[in-house]
């Protein structure tokens, strides 16, 4: 046999052995309908429902004063679309029971004499209670309750003042899905790629099928490699998917080169998938190895990608450990071509980092890797 | 087993510290056109806030613009060369800020911090233009934050976090489980047996229950010893919400158990939900800002019950009567996904 047809047997060998995992994987109807269904629920979750904006906060006024001022505020918050008052009572003791209840988020509490303090030129005290359970709406609300009433008293021009004008790049409108898409494209790969790899070929030793596979004539890591093709290809089709509806239906274009984002990504899921083997080597039960590609992949995903937390608040240890998450990376990446239009130039040092990661993921899972199951 | 117990200790570890949104260190690019005393006295009031780095002070936009692409600097802060001319001929001068917005919140409030140093500012100018000024006049507001006074994150956290945690190990093991058995073949030998199905789903149900409720009491303890965290309310009260809140957890686990076929399945489908759940849940964004159809879909996530109860327990020191529309809505919840499980499971193909 020459070199040629040796290498046309292994292709051949190959290509049944991809179609075969295809079959395995398009099978499973359940999963492929999560598998797709998952993204695009992410995408609406989080361009839909998931925001950190305040409105119809509901909040308590204690109007000791029942003035002419106190009622005017009052109907300014009330105009307001970030509140709704939803009790305006004068006794102070009312106040707790409603947050004990959970039912209102802040309190205001208006001083007996309003009016006649602001009209005589004294200080007339304000009194505002915010719930501190959510840190990030206390804060919001706080400072919205504070410039409705700046603005109702700042009636008279305070003379000698600077006034900023604030522009905000590349996301004026201060959507949250800039933020959270390349987030969602992280998870979404990492969940398929690494979970479902690790998972399909952990499941053949743990039915017994892996000797099967191991003792035909097909190269070991080529039994390995054709379980990940399907899994790459699925990725594509995904991360198609969310790009799609992330331009059309959230209005979040491509700043940058789609060839470049799509190779970057490309190498992102080839990241993933030696992640998933090198766990599907280590594991043998198919729930051993979906605990361990929550922890190594969810976990460092969500918390330490950046995309929901800021990283630079992290403590140092953990800012170390961020760097090993592939994740972060692509995030970075992500964020830069897509939202800000970036080429090439500017994510260089990223997808260096992610080609090192997969060598040396591959390079352990070779290592790992027997033949023999023991 | 082991992993089962590490994986949620780790993340209750993690997790609070990694969920810190305080917004500090924000990096600022100042670029001075003016270079007076008021943008002196401006620029000093910035960098002394502890809020901000001052990561370049240059008269170029484009140099600053820059940092901002490659992430240097999350912030411009641009004094035209006539603000104290303006200022003092005019009454009032501007100065531009152009942040990096992709993140929202972070804009916000890092926008925030700069309106009430420029507020200060003004302040202080006009103190020293005028000394006789009187400032106290208008209203004076007083901010306090109940039930967590410091603002702090992981008091904030840490009962949601909890309440994820008993959710994801009671839902994710329970959905493996009746599966592992289909898959592996042991559930046709129970199938055989006399046993009645109700026995069965509860057979199930119990040791799930025994070891979830132990993971919530470890977590617990954790957020006492490390975090200090102590409940307000009462421990009884507590328990027992959790305890029926933990049956509605695990039957619906258990239902997804019921209708797959293969451990993969139950894994992505038990995944599918519990993300939505947690995400719907009301621990990181507020469910006041959700649109109506979704703030009706929070009514039935077991998980949005669950949070709020550990905040008003936990936190405010509610009492049974508080929580007694969630305790109801949970129990309900018990009751139909249990039924449904037993309903749905079948000993013969």
């Amino acid at each position: 046999m020459d070199n040629t047809s040796g290498f046309s047997v292994v292709r051949n060998q190959l290509f049944s052995f991809v179609r075969k995992e295809f079959y395995h994987v398009l099978r499973d109807k359940k999963v492929l309908l999560i598998l797709f269904g998952m993204p695009i629920v992410q995408v609406l979750l989080f361009g839909f429902v998931l925001s950190n904006e305040v409105k119809d906060t509901r909040i308590i006024v204690i109007d000791g004063a029942h003035d002419e001022a106190s009622r005017q505020l009052i109907s300014k918050l009330e105009a307001s679309r970030y509140f709704q008052v939803d009790n305006i009572s004068s006794n102070e003791s009312e106040i707790e029971p409603t947050f004990r209840q959970g039912k209102i988020k802040a309190a205001i509490v208006f001083p007996l004499n309003f009016q006649h303090d602001l009209q005589h030129g004294n200080s007339a005290q304000v009194q505002i209670i915010t719930d501190g359970t959510d840190v990030n709406a206390a804060n919001t609300i706080n400072s919205y309750i504070i410039s409705i009433i700046h603005d109702f008293s700042s009636q008279e021009k305070i003379p000698y003042r600077i006034i900023p004008e604030v522009r905000m790049l590349y996301n004026p409108q201060l959507l949250g899905a800039p933020n959270f898409v390349p987030g969602v494209m992280a998870m979404v790969l990492m969940l398929v790629c690494v979970m479902m790899t690790a998972v399909a070929i952990v499941k053949e030793k743990e039915m017994g099928t892996m000797e099967v596979l191991l003792v035909s004539p097909m190269r070991p890591l080529l039994v390995i490699i054709s379980k990940a093709v399907p899994y790459l290809l699925l990725s594509l089709v995904n991360l198609s998917i969310i790009i799609l509806l992330s331009v059309y239906v959230l209005d979040v274009p491509v700043k940058g080169s789609v060839v470049l984002l799509l190779s970057l990504s490309t190498l992102f899921i080839i990241t993933c998938l030696a992640l998933g083997i090198l766990i599907s080597i280590q594991t043998d039960s198919q729930q051993a190895a979906m605990f361990a590609s929550l922890i190594g992949m969810l976990l460092p995903t969500i918390m330490l990608s950046g995309f929901m937390f800021p990283i630079e608040n992290m403590p140092w240890p953990l800012q170390l450990i961020s760097n090993i998450a592939p994740s972060r990376w692509y995030y970075i990446i992500v964020k830069d071509v897509m939202i800000k239009g970036a080429g090439f130039s500017s994510v260089w040092k990223e997808t260096l980092i992610l080609v090192t990661m997969t060598i040396v993921l591959l390079a352990i899972s070779m290592k790992k890797f027997k033949i023999r199951l023991a | 087993m082991a992993i089962s117990f590490v994986a949620p200790v780790m993340q209750f570890l993690i997790l609070p510290l990694a969920a810190n949104f305080e917004i500090k260190n924000i990096n600022l690019a100042i670029v001075d056109h003016d270079r007076s005393s008021t943008s002196q006295k401006l620029v000093s009031q910035i960098t002394g806030s502890g809020f901000f780095k001052l990561v370049d002070y240059s008269s170029s936009f484009k140099q600053a613009y820059h940092l901002i692409e490659t992430d240097k600097a999350d912030l411009i802060l641009e004094v035209p060369s006539d603000l104290e001319r303006n200022l003092i001929r005019e009454n009032s001068g501007k100065v531009f800020i152009a942040m990096n917005a992709i993140n929202g919140t972070k804009a916000v409030i890092g926008g925030n911090y700069l309106n009430a140093i420029i507020a200060e500012t003004n302040k202080n100018i006009l103190t020293e233009l005028i000394p006789d000024v009187n400032l106290n006049q208008g209203i004076d507001l007083a901010t306090t934050y109940w039930f967590n006074p410091k603002l702090n994150y992981k008091i904030a956290l840490i009962p949601g976090i909890l309440a994820i945690l008993v959710t994801m190990i009671g839902g994710f093991l329970s959905a493996l489980n009746i599966v592992k058995e289909k898959e592996s073949g042991t559930i046709e030998q129970i199938n055989v047996t006399p046993i009645r199905k109700i026995d069965f789903i509860l057979g199930k149900l119990i040791p799930f229950w025994i070891l979830a409720m132990i993971v919530f009491t470890i977590g617990l303890t954790l957020a006492y010893l490390i975090y200090d965290i102590v409940p307000q309310g009462s421990l009884l009260v507590l328990y027992s919400f959790i305890s029926v809140y933990l049956l509605a957890v695990l039957g619906f686990g258990l239902l997804i158990s019921t209708f797959c076929n293969t451990q993969q399945e139950a894994m992505f489908l038990a995944f599918f939900f519990v993300m939505i759940f947690i995400l719907m849940g009301g621990l990181f964004t507020s469910i006041d800002s959700m649109p109506e159809w979704a703030k009706m879909i929070t009514k039935i996530n077991p998980v949005n019950y669950m949070i709020n109860v550990m905040r008003l327990v936990v936190l405010k020191g509610s009492g049974f009567r508080d929580i007694l529309l969630d305790f109801i809505v949970v129990l309900i919840m018990a009751v139909f996904l249990n039924g449904w499980a037993v309903l749905n499971y079948r000993k013969t193909n």
